[in-house]
């Protein structure tokens, strides 16, 4: 089954309402509470990400009994440096941003922690993929 | 392995129900439905909040309570009585005098519920500090221990493990009474709850085994004894030995932030249930960092907000803040602390197991062809959440046909529609809304008015 929800740039206010959505879903599914817990993290972080450095995107999320699978999808800036945004800590976020209580620098170290598989594509000036997966079993 | 079935407080009575459908509309987690002009309950879902008793409008929603008869059944009687209850009387009736009422009307010795709250101050907030799982939440409001387990299963490994201050006062009592050469068997104690979810916590105790709890005695019921014993008997006040035990923190640890005022590091305090609900959405995304501990209650205000008190809560509440109390932890011989080891190793609470109410099929194949029903049958719902299907929503409403409890047909929009398109008859119509909501409300002289 695939649901979609599109991501809307720079509103915080309804940064979460795609993984309370879904989070919803996998609760209707059965799959365990623990489980549904790492899903749900890791796809708030990026949702998070999403609103707070892109243009816009969307969420594209899988599932079946096997696994789950997320693709974060923005257009924005970019990341020049995966491998640095991927330090614990590191952080781009605006001060307007980190005044609101995010931009720590721990969300794609968080995503990586709870996700088994975390993929991320990016290119400079047009705009990230992130893919999330997650065994159920 | 998830337990199945809950005892519940909460009734309804369906002779006096009038299938008006307030409860269900109230319910925070939509455990109401109505057929043949009934309220139904479906009590996998319900946790006792006790919305519903305070949304009928024509009281046929009771709360199950032992026959107050039974204390006679025991030689020592013992009134567990929350601080809340002294709360609801006017400033100008001391203690002692209520005290006196309860022992008029049977009781032999009156503990405090809140005795054991400043050792278990001292224990949660040892808790606190060595969690893994933050925030910790309080096990004190059993509605919300519940709401989590069919809501949240997520964070049910977040619930403190340490017994309520209930539970440990009950432990303690008893113990003393057995230490002072009494039978178990002639003691009884008697809990006065001020709400349903604690007398459903006393019959199917979470985490626990059993309770040590003899029964349960509403608050509303002792209240009017205890009031009427009072304005009857205002020139004859027997002089009775009582000091109150209870340290300003342990007398208003049942009001809202009574309980995160006092444990160590960031707290936070939420009262009402939707309230708590909204919130616990945010903790169970991760959202919240670096939160130690959250008190978290179904009643607005918290204790004073329950279900069974006679009194205003806001009232109750300022009279709770503004009661003088000067007592100082008690470090006596003969009081709680000298059963402190004989405690430690009882308040500990098993783990807390999910059973969540949202999954709609055991099987993830099944859940899935059910969602995909479900999802089809909303898309086509008018999303005005009217209630005359008998669900609460029309999200609801999908859910219950999903699972084969309910027909498309029941909802009014496409009941309409059907009929002008011929589909189905407007007497086929009328039975489908007799079903749901009895025969009685369909009145034959209609025209006559």
């Amino acid at each position: 089954m695939q649901f979609e929800y599109n991501i809307e740039a720079g509103n915080f206010t309804k940064a979460g309402d795609a993984s309370s959505n879904f989070k919803k879903v996998l609760k209707q599914l059965n799959v365990d509470p623990q489980i549904i817990k790492r899903i749900v993290v890791s796809l708030y972080e990026g949702e998070v990400n999403i609103v707070a450095h892109s243009y816009g995107g969307k969420v594209i999320c899988e599932v079946n009994p096997k696994k789950v699978w997320i693709r974060l999808i923005d257009t924005g800036p970019g990341i020049p440096d995966i491998e640095k945004a991927m330090q614990a800590g590191y952080s781009t976020a605006s001060p307007k941003v980190r005044e609101m209580g995010f931009g720590a620098g721990m969300g794609l170290p968080n995503m990586k922690n709870n996700a088994d598989i975390l993929n991320i594509k990016s290119e400079v000036g047009k705009g990230t993929e992130v893919e999330i997966i997650v065994n159920l079993n | 392995m998830e337990q199945k079935h809950f005892h519940h407080a909460l009734k309804i009575d369906h002779d006096i129900c009038i299938g008006c459908a307030h409860c269900m509309m109230k319910c925070p987690t939509e455990a109401i439905r109505i057929r043949g002009g009934k309220s139904i309950l479906y009590p996998n879902r319900c946790v006792d909040c006790g919305e519903c008793f305070k949304a009928c409008p024509v009281s046929a929603i009771f709360i199950d309570q032992d026959d107050y008869n039974q204390i006679k059944n025991y030689t020592h009687r013992i009134a567990l009585v929350p601080s809340v209850f002294f709360g609801q009387f006017p400033k100008e009736i001391p203690h002692e005098e209520i005290v006196n009422a309860i022992k008029a009307n049977g009781f032999t010795d009156i503990y405090e519920v809140e005795t054991s709250v400043e050792l278990l101050s001292e224990k949660i907030n040892a808790y606190v500090k060595k969690a893994e799982k933050k925030p910790v939440i309080s096990s004190f409001c059993p509605a919300i221990v519940r709401l989590i387990q069919v809501k949240f299963p997520s964070l049910t490994e977040n619930i403190l493990l340490l017994k309520p201050p209930l539970d440990t006062t009950a432990l303690y009592c008893r113990k003393k009474l057995v230490d002072n050469h009494i039978n178990p068997a002639e003691i009884g104690v008697f809990y006065i709850t001020p709400c349903a979810a604690k007398i459903a916590a006393v019959k199917s105790p979470v985490g626990e085994d059993f309770s040590v709890i003899t029964g349960v005695i509403n608050m509303d019921t002792l209240y009017n004894k205890v009031y009427g014993y009072i304005k009857n008997n205002k020139n004859q006040f027997a002089e009775v030995e009582w000091n109150d035990q209870l340290t300003e923190k342990a007398f208003r640890w049942m009001l809202t932030n009574g309980e995160a005022k006092h444990i160590q590091g960031r707290c936070l305090a939420i009262d009402e249930i939707h309230n708590v609900i909204r919130f616990l959405e945010r903790v169970e995304n991760d959202e919240l960092k670096d939160v130690d501990y959250l008190e978290l209650r179904a009643c607005d205000q918290s204790c004073t907000g329950g279900v069974l008190l006679t009194n205003n809560r806001f009232l109750t509440t300022e009279r709770m803040k503004t009661t003088k109390i000067n007592t100082q932890p008690d470090t006596s011989a003969g009081n709680i602390n000298e059963y402190r080891s004989y405690l430690e190793k009882r308040i500990v609470l098993q783990e807390v197991k999910p059973r969540s109410m949202l999954s709609l099929d055991e099987n993830m194949e099944e859940a899935m062809r059910k969602l995909e029903l479900s999802s089809q049958a909303l898309s086509i719902l008018p999303l005005v959440d009217c209630g005359i299907c008998g669900s609460p929503s029309c999200q609801a409403f999908a859910t219950d046909i999903a699972q084969g409890e309910a027909e498309l047909q029941q909802c009014i929009f496409i009941q309409k529609d059907k009929e002008i398109k011929g589909q189905i008859s407007p007497k086929k119509s009328v039975e489908i809304m007799k079903k749901i909501w009895g025969k009685e409300k369909f009145n034959p002289d209609i025209e006559k008015s």
